[in-house]
């Protein structure tokens, strides 16, 4: 069995000795020149005249490439086509290449870039969520609407009403590796490139269009990522099709990888948002209607974003069943940087506007945030189910039952139609409060502060229902390439790249099950476009889902091939065939696996396959906001505490205990490592990672010297993370669930343990905003300790 | 172009470089010893850590000039004599101290400095310390856990598998 084992990383060996490549450490040819971008000072305008001179008579300049000089398409969006590689004149944010420069070394063509003498027309700036609004400034004709039933009628009859507002910061995605790319010449005008990208056929696509060639005349090879986070999705781009576009130019292969401070600068982040809401609830806090209006701050160009806008209105409703509901999205054009994926989607934005909500109103009512959310659940999935979350008593006379069973089903539709028929929230919640002692410690934190005037501390709960599949349904589908050689030895390629989170690994688990092999005997591959085609970015957390189940059926096709070839020979039936500990048994008889592939190759049996998934059950119609876009829900359930410094507004993550939901995990140890990096990933987005552009429109952190990534004294010292036991119900490779992204959204737990602590400081309801920087608990502080 | 010469893990290492040449271009470009990474460019990452006479230095922030004569060891010296991982990388593969890889071998390096100086590091001394070395991935859980444990140190506390 290699299916469930907690191996170590595919590479962990070669990444501990410092043998693992990158593009930037792959050994290049004499002669390969290197690029860099020449990038606007300005956020919006033209420009109105260019001396490239002095770039041009810089030391080791090559070549200096503008839009005019592109042979081709002049282009590097992944969906709309309007995104220049170099701009035609117009300039659409501070950062945005307008040339290339072509030099003998990496420093050089930094060097030379500076020095263009540039003067612009400059034009006022679109830069908040109130300017584009004023301007009209947008993406598709107006604001999505998603929801059902009347909200205005619902909220003029509720109880009571709680309305607010909530800002939530972007996020740099600062993998570890920058961008990159490298793009090798070959005869007949075809194109090799090795990129760092997340999306290896989507390079192919933009490279090829570019060049004008066929894509059958560029070869995308991704053999890793150091990280990707989604910034590696579409913003690689650019990178490869100038190394491409400057090595036809040049004959020569050429490099390019952005320094770090051109990373932050040109690139595209989590899209920022505002959400405002205005919710009716009773006064136990159960909700009536919600109306939500989300404002995404997409930047200049369409890149993902209508997706990514989607994605947060799917998740409006997180885990919660909300009778009455209207999503209004709108998705804003502004002067900033192409905002893009970045774990989650647009998936964690949707639900901290619903976690604010249930805080906010719970914090109205008056009782724990946590029974708040309980009673909002959606209804528990049947069988399995630890506890009823609804409220009430147990006992209902017989006349009620299919009233009751009526009430379930509804309690189990989402805004958008579809039904949750896998809900374990409750069974996990009751678990998880449980075992993380939540209610003595809400006592103990109560205590706490009633006799601590300077830290106070807050404790919060919060769960995470995050839909799997791509909402763009055609992405659902993936191949894969599998050889078994005549020493038995197996090759192993799939769609999916690398980027650390171990997909090759978990695949190769499923491969060496198929065969009854050691791990050994599997060789990963890098992800090539010309080993499979037309593949989806390894996004979504779909990449174990959809290339385990492609490279399954590539391998079972191969075995049943084997099968059949020698249960002929021997008389047995191919389902006698047994492929375990190395070895092929058939009846009696027992060849090494070595050995039968041999057999099968001398036999003329042909030992190499392709696999094809695709998801099934899923349907989506995005402009009704109506279907089934998810095969499955994935589940995770957190309580974090924090110690505020009510003098300076810093704080503490103290304890978090997580519960998540992996299904039959494929590899234990590696989602472990997912939760636990998604989590700190999760709550560094919400509390200290604040980006910031200046009213030019110029972004001002851009660097980790000023832009703070979690360090390690940042993660809390007590991390108590467990999975739940129950395989998936829907039938993914061997019954597990994606886990890529679910865990970023445990963060959202840190956010609300903040808002808990700060509103022990007084009566008013902090209403933080995100990042929940130490500024913003402090100006909260003052906030509620203000409405006495 | 000035001549330098130094020794890199155990070896005569020289070359030509300019003024302005960082170490970590030296290592990479020069000596072809790409395992020390180059993430942030600004000495704020910690990915391109590695060990001058003895000391871990970010090698973005130190001229290759700087380290004339000196002792330099980088990740692809740390290994045992005989090749094998030594304790450090061994426990960062068996706590699974590492995803996506690109901050590891600054990370190694500069456990290694710390254990050199703190041979059982508490949770929390290990945590200071690597308060110059940024992971994106991990959350940084498995790295605490991968150095205790090269320290001899108990981990089943820390969490199991």
């Amino acid at each position: 069995m290699t299916v469930a084992k907690p191996l170590p990383h595919d590479a962990a060996a070669r990444h501990v000795d410092g043998s693992a490549r990158y593009v930037d450490d792959i050994p290049v040819p004499a002669g390969t020149l290197h690029l860099c971008f020449g990038c606007a000072r300005i956020s919006r305008g033209r420009v109105t005249a260019v001396d490239l001179g002095p770039v041009r008579a810089a030391e080791g300049v090559i070549a200096v490439l503008t839009a005019d000089d592109l042979p081709f398409d002049n282009d590097v969006a992944p969906v709309a086509h309007d995104e220049p590689l170099l701009s035609d004149g117009t300039v659409h944010y501070a950062g945005q290449p307008l040339f290339l420069v072509v030099a003998e070394s990496h420093l050089q063509a930094r060097r030379a870039a500076r020095r263009a003498e540039i003067s612009y027309e400059e034009e006022t700036p679109i830069l908040t969520v109130e300017q584009a609004l004023a301007a009209d400034s947008r993406f598709e004709e107006g604001p999505r609407v998603y929801g059902r039933g009347d909200v205005e009628a619902a909220l003029a009859t509720a109880p009571l009403v709680t309305e607010g507002e909530i800002e939530i910061g972007g996020q740099e995605h600062f993998y570890l590796e920058g961008q990159a790319a490298l793009a090798l010449p070959q005869e007949g005008g075809d194109m090799i490139v090795h990129a760092s990208s997340q999306h290896p056929t989507e390079i192919q696509h933009k490279v090829a269009d570019a060049l004008g060639l066929p894509m059958h005349a560029v070869r995308v090879e991704v053999r890793r990522m150091g990280g990707g986070f989604g910034g590696k999705e579409s913003q690689g781009n650019a990178l490869a099709v100038a190394c491409a576009v400057a090595a036809r130019a040049t004959g020569r292969p050429c490099k390019m990888r952005y320094d770090r401070d051109d990373d932050f600068t040109i690139t595209g982040k989590r899209h920022p948002f505002v959400i405002r809401y205005r919710a009716g609830h009773d006064a136990e806090g159960r909700l009536l209607a919600v109306d939500f209006r989300q404002f995404a701050v997409c930047g200049w160009s369409q890149d993902l974003s209508l997706a990514v806008a989607d994605r947060a209105m799917l998740h409006a409703d997180n885990a919660y069943w909300i009778p009455t509901v209207r999503i209004e999205s709108h998705r804003l054009k502004t002067n900033h940087q192409s905002h893009t994926a970045f774990r989650g989607f647009g998936g964690p934005q949707g639900m901290v506007g619903i976690e604010r909500v249930l805080d906010h109103v719970a914090h109205r009512v008056g009782r724990d945030p946590a029974e708040v959310r309980r009673l909002n659940y959606y209804a528990e999935a049947e069988e399995g189910a630890l506890s009823a979350p609804l409220g009430g008593s147990a006992a209902s006379p017989p006349e009620d039952i299919s009233a009751k069973k009526k009430d379930l089903q509804e309690r189990r539709v989402t805004p958008y139609g579809q039904v949750v028929e896998d809900f374990i929230l409750g069974g996990m919640t009751e678990r998880l409060l449980e075992t993380s002692g939540y209610h003595v410690r809400r006592a103990r934190v109560a205590e706490w502060n009633a006799r601590n005037e300077v830290i106070k501390r807050g404790l919060a709960f919060t769960p995470v229902k995050f839909g799997i599949s791509f909402t763009l349904t055609h992405l659902n589908q993936a191949g894969a390439l599998v050889h078994v050689y005549q020493d038995g030895s197996v090759a192993l390629n799939h769609g999916g790249t690398e980027m650390g989170q171990g997909l090759f690994q978990k695949v190769a688990q499923v491969a060496a099950q198929v065969f009854g092999l050691p791990m050994a005997a599997v060789r990963i591959t890098a992800t090539d476009t010309a080993k499979v085609p037309n593949t989806s970015a390894t996004a979504a957390s779909s990449g174990s889902d959809l290339n385990g189940m492609a490279v399954r059926l590539a391998c079972e096709e191969i075995a049943g091939r084997m099968a059949a070839f020698l249960a002929e020979r021997h008389q047995a039936k191919p389902t006698e065939v047994r492929f375990r500990e190395s070895r092929v048994e058939v009846g009696a008889e027992s060849y090494s696996f070595a050995e039968a592939a041999k057999a099968c190759w001398m036999g003329r049996v042909s030992l190499s396959a392709t696999g094809y998934y695709r998801t099934p059950d899923i349907s989506w119609d995005r402009i009704r906001g109506e279907g089934r876009p998810f095969f499955y829900f994935a589940y995770g359930a957190v309580v974090s505490e924090v110690a505020v410094d009510t003098l300076t507004g810093e704080y503490r993550i103290l304890r978090a205990d997580i519960l998540h939901d992996a299904g039959s995990s494929l590899n234990p140890a590696i989602d472990r490592g997912q939760v636990e990096g998604g989590y700190v990933q999760g709550a560094g987005w919400l509390t200290t990672e604040e980006l910031v552009w200046d009213d030019a429109g110029r972004l001002r952190t851009h660097a980790p010297s000023t832009y703070k990534i979690p360090a390690a004294s940042d993660a809390p010292e007590v991390f108590e993370v467990n999975f739940w036991q129950a395989e998936n119900r829907a039938e993914t490779i061997h019954r597990s669930k994606a886990v890529g992204e679910p865990p970023l959204m445990l963060g959202i737990s840190v956010l609300m343990a903040l808002s808990d602590a700060v509103a022990a400081c007084g009566p008013g309801y902090p209403a933080l905003d995100a990042p929940a920087t130490p500024e913003r608990v402090l100006a909260a502080i003052r906030r509620v300790r203000g409405a006495a | 172009m000035t001549k330098v010469s130094m020794t890199v893990n155990g070896e005569a290492a020289e070359g030509e470089v300019e003024g302005r040449t960082l170490l970590v271009e030296f290592l990479r470009e020069e000596l072809g010893l790409t395992g020390t990474h180059v993430g942030c460019d600004t000495s704020q990452c910690g990915a391109c850590v590695v060990h001058v006479d003895g000391k871990d230095v970010k090698a973005c922030t130190i001229f290759a000039l700087e380290a004339e004569g000196a002792e330099v060891r980088t990740i692809e010296g740390m290994a045992n004599p005989d090749g094998s991982l030594n304790v450090i990388q061994q426990a960062f593969q068996d706590h699974h101290g590492l995803q996506c890889g690109f901050c590891t071998p600054g990370m190694v390096m500069s456990a290694a400095a710390l254990l050199a100086e703190n041979p059982k590091p508490s949770e929390h001394e290990i945590r200071d310390y690597l308060e110059g070395n940024i992971c994106r991935c991990t959350g940084y859980h498995n790295i605490v856990k991968a150095i205790m444990a090269a320290s001899g140190q108990d981990v089943s506390r820390i969490a199991a598998e």
